[in-house]
């Protein structure tokens, strides 16, 4: 039976130990370590939800980029097509301008060349009919010196008139 | 009474399957020391070691004298004016005793001698009879009526190995919190690892599941009466000095705590918590009955958590000196190999339960909190 007896002294000095130590432990332990691990919870809660945030700002930022990426694609292959067709035009266009420049050129050169041809030809003539005349001059002087000779050109000169 | 919750997780109905078995086996075993002890025959005591270990060979060194496992145990088990070391040697405690008819006496129990010779105090003339202080009258005789008038509040073994638990206690914690306060926002180190993980258990195991969104102001009170009844029964658990004292299997210092846990329930009831003891939800015919079970279960709760406490640990210092004792009784040392053995695994198993005895108390006080402020009913 006397271990089922409480005994007073040392109920006496639980309660004081115990209320001291209550008292004591709330102040300067549970008050701090439960306000640090509180407070540590927090700031990785909070890391955490950071963390999911920028996860969602990162794909989307993903998405962003990839958009930018396809538009930039988009606007690059516009870009080449627009030039390939500047370019097609332009060597085109100088195509058509070298062509017609040739062209002109051609024919600058082949009116030049008819030109020079008629000028020679002109001189030309202009020299045949001046030896020519000097040549006749010199023949019929020297066929006019003679008589009978000079009865034979007129009559060939007849002849060929009615010839032509 | 709700208490499903308490068996949501496997583990935890492990536990409480454990805990219900230790308990059995050491209500079993402290029935067979009893047994034992009436079936003792007369023996040598044998010098071991273990046994002056474990604060229970007050043997007489002659040799001749009767081993009685019963009274050795039961010293153990119960409080005394001194603490006992080793063979002879004890420290001796403060008596303080206060008697009606002269006032407060302060004196150290070596005066006593072991209880061999009397000590005459300001006040008084006191005897030491089987650890109890007694007045003695001045004819040499104890006076009764003034005996039964006197109180001891002595610093005895228990008090002093809980006063022992207490500054341990503090120390451990106010330099975590002081850890705490120097590494804020850092993750823990040191003996921060070692507390955070049961104040954190206590928090998100006890307190919230139990309580609610209010349990945050019952903290405190829970923290210290897990780590105060964990650490003295851990205490209790070292055979030598400073531990070895069977501090929380003493029904005084249970009645305190379960008294405790009561004024904290009952102070903090909430309107509900009042009607459903005063006007339950049953036919008004059986209003006188239902009060009166209800104003028992108001009382019967911590009473259960006084008993379960005190049982179970003293319960479990009984089986270990049972098993020590178990090598006198035989007279011979080869059973000490077994009851080594056995000794060993009764302290791993009281290791468990010393953890258990301050979760289930901590738990219970949880629950009956939280059924104490449920605004849901």
């Amino acid at each position: 039976m006397e271990l089922v007896t409480p005994s007073i002294g040392i109920i006496f000095w639980t309660v004081i130990a115990f209320v001291f130590l209550l008292i004591l432990l709330r102040i300067f332990a549970w008050k701090p370590i439960l306000e640090a691990i509180r407070e540590r919870e927090q700031s990785i809660d909070d890391a955490l939800n950071q963390a999911e945030l920028a996860k969602v700002e990162m794909s989307r930022l993903t998405a962003q980029n990839e958009e930018l990426m396809k538009s930039a694609r988009a606007e690059r292959d516009l870009i080449l097509k627009e030039a390939k067709t500047l370019k097609d035009n332009i060597v085109n266009e100088a195509k058509t301008q070298a062509h017609n420049e040739g062209v002109k050129l051609i024919e600058k050169a082949r009116i030049e060349i008819d030109n020079q041809k008629k000028a020679a030809l002109a001189e030309l003539k202009d020299q045949v009919s001046t030896l020519s005349i000097e040549i006749a001059e010199r023949v019929l002087r020297g066929q006019l010196s003679d008589k009978a000779k000079q009865q034979d050109l007129v009559a060939n000169l007849l002849k060929e008139v009615e010839l032509n | 009474m709700d208490c499903n919750h308490v068996f949501d997780f496997k583990v935890k109905r492990l536990i409480v399957v454990v805990a219900l078995l230790s308990a059995f086996l050491s209500i079993r075993s402290s029935a067979y020391a009893q047994t034992d002890s009436l079936a003792a025959v007369a023996g040598n005591e044998v010098p071991s070691t273990e046994v002056h270990a474990e604060g229970a060979g007050h043997g007489a060194p002659g040799g001749e004298e009767k081993f009685e496992p019963t009274k050795v145990i039961v010293e153990h088990i119960a409080d005394s004016h001194m603490w006992h070391m080793w063979g002879e040697t004890s420290i001796p405690l403060p008596v303080i005793v206060y008697t009606a008819n002269g006032g407060l006496d302060l004196f150290s129990s070596a005066h006593f001698h072991h209880g061999k010779e009397d000590y005459k105090g300001a006040v008084n003339t006191y005897r030491l009879v089987e650890d109890k202080v007694k007045v003695v009258g001045a004819d040499g005789k104890i006076d009764e009526a003034a005996s039964a008038s006197l109180i001891d509040i002595s610093i005895t073994k228990n008090v002093a190995a809980m006063f022992v638990s207490v500054v341990v206690i503090l120390l451990v914690f106010i330099s975590a919190a002081g850890a705490y306060k120097r590494r804020t926002g850092k993750g823990p180190r040191g003996i921060q690892s070692i507390v955070e993980p049961f104040i954190v258990f206590v928090r998100d195991d006890i307190a919230r599941p139990n309580i609610g969104h209010k349990y945050a102001k019952f903290m405190p009170y829970l923290l210290t009466i897990f780590f105060f009844i964990w650490i003295n029964n851990m205490l209790g658990l070292i055979p030598i000095f400073p531990g070895g004292a069977n501090v929380t299997g003493n029904i005084a210092l249970t009645l305190v705590l379960s008294v405790a846990t009561l004024i904290i329930v009952n102070l903090n009831g909430n309107k509900h918590y009042w009607k459903h003891i005063f006007f339950p939800d049953v036919p008004f015919w059986l209003w006188p009955l239902m009060v009166v079970v209800e104003v028992v279960g108001v009382i019967s709760k911590p009473f259960a958590l006084m008993i379960r406490l005190f049982a179970n640990i003293t319960a479990g210092h009984i089986i270990v000196l049972s098993l020590i004792s178990l090598i006198f009784i035989f007279k011979t040392m080869a059973i000490a190999p077994v009851s080594i053995a056995f000794v060993l695994f009764m302290d791993v198993l009281e290791l468990l339960v010393a953890f258990l005895q301050a979760f289930i108390f901590t738990l219970l006080t949880a629950l009956f909190i939280g059924m104490a402020v449920d605004e849901h009913h």
